[in-house]
């Protein structure tokens, strides 16, 4: 029992780390980057997504003898949209003004490559509770990764975290500028690169050659 | 007639469905490596996104929207959270279909756009553009316009970035930037590239 545990630790790990999917498999970063302007949508849009991941993995991996191989890019789609259309009127439920903001980025879901990345790669050829650890790992992963942008983004452009100012006054006094740029786009294509170069260049992980 | 132009300038230049909203970023990433494929994929996208953008209308307005199906004698019914998934499919059937008769009727242009058309089904472009086309309110005739003009946009900045990673090849590029992390500084570089575009108003 406790070996089957820590193999779901493992199989979590992987996604979160070792084989983080926006990083390493530069899976899903349409939506990573669309919503990191601030921290509260993008936390929203990581535990959507992972749960997202995850289920439609769990579903998958169950039919997975039941699907036929020349149409399952259709019945995997078929899940997922299903999944997805269950989160967005959960989220115009409770979370209208968040709903609001991420606009079409909860149904994009559905195209997120992830999602289908994850269902192609892994839930096809795995018991259907390894899935379900995949599909949690690989959500959290790119949680952590939306997580880092928007905290970057928010702070550096306008000086806030979680819709706080933090930076204080006498700061701005001295002449400090909230730079405008990392609200923008280009400023998120600027943070995952350069995230992508710092992760690359940490020790013991750069080993695979790109 | 002026509006349309103007719609079409915004949704290949400002409102730059690649650089300016992220979409489709997943192939333009893994494509964009040879000007070739990036010149056959951009094709390939404008074809299916000035089809699926007006068909989306039609079934949106005519079916899902609330009220639509006044007709049949529900005038309260709204339908419009299943648009998701008509969306997907209405569009993975298209695709389909366009590489059916693509292969039926001109083997020359299956042979050079045929590979990449499965990949379109999941360009989150195609779906964005729909969902955008129904959050924005567009007419019929500014739906066909606002998907060729996204195709465009998404084609010009694919084309540009393989063009540009061509050259990259020669560079001395930092060992731990090198591939993805480049190509996202140079997106930047060409989304700050395409904001100076915001300026003009038309």
């Amino acid at each position: 029992m406790s070996q089957e545990k820590t193999s779901y630790m493992q199989i979590v790990a992987k996604g979160i780390w070792k084989e983080n999917p926006v990083a390493y498999q530069v899976l899903g970063i349409c939506s990573a980057l669309a919503v990191t302007v601030k921290m509260s949508t993008s936390i929203v849009m990581g535990i959507a997504l992972t749960l997202v991941t995850a289920f439609s993995s769990l579903m998958i991996s169950s039919l997975r003898k039941k699907i036929p191989s020349n149409i399952r890019i259709i019945a995997e789609l078929a899940i997922i949209s299903s999944l997805v259309i269950v989160t967005d009127q959960i989220l115009k439920a409770f979370f209208y003004d968040i709903s609001k903001q991420l606009s079409i980025f909860v149904g994009l879901i559905i195209t997120n490559c992830i999602v289908l990345g994850r269902a192609e790669a892994f839930a096809l050829a795995n018991k259907p509770l390894d899935s379900f650890f995949d599909g949690i790992g690989n959500g959290l992963g790119y949680s952590l990764v939306l997580v880092t942008v928007a905290f970057l983004r928010e702070l550096l452009g306008s000086g806030k975290f979680f819709g706080f100012n933090i930076i204080p006054q006498f700061i701005f006094d001295a002449g400090y500028q909230n730079m405008g740029l990392m609200v923008l786009a280009p400023g998120a294509f600027f943070i995952i690169g350069l995230l992508v170069w710092l992760k690359n260049s940490l020790p013991g992980i750069s080993k695979e050659e790109r | 007639m002026g509006d349309l132009f103007s719609l079409f300038i915004n949704s290949v230049f400002i409102g730059n469905i690649l650089l300016a909203y992220f979409l489709g970023m997943c192939s333009f990433i893994a494509v964009s490596k040879n000007v070739e494929t990036a010149v056959g994929l951009g094709f390939a996208v404008i074809f299916v996104l000035t089809v699926t953008s007006p068909v989306n209308w039609i079934i949106y307005h005519g079916l899902l929207a609330p009220g639509a199906l006044s007709w049949a004698g529900f005038p309260d019914l709204d339908l419009s959270f299943l648009k998701f998934i008509t969306f997907i499919a209405v569009i993975a059937a298209i695709v389909q279909a366009v590489e059916m008769i693509i292969d039926k009727y001109s083997p020359l242009l299956y042979a050079t756009l045929g590979v990449f058309l499965p990949l379109i089904a999941v360009n989150c472009a195609i779906l964005g553009t729909s969902l955008f086309m129904v959050e924005r309110n567009y007419t019929f005739i500014e739906s066909i316009v606002f998907g060729a003009g996204s195709g465009t946009g998404w084609m010009l900045a694919i084309v540009s970035m393989a063009t540009i990673r061509n050259k990259v090849k020669y560079s001395d590029v930092p060992k731990g930037l090198q591939g993805f992390g480049i190509t996202m500084i140079i997106a930047g570089l060409m989304a700050m590239t395409f904001m100076m575009f915001s300026g003009i108003t038309l």
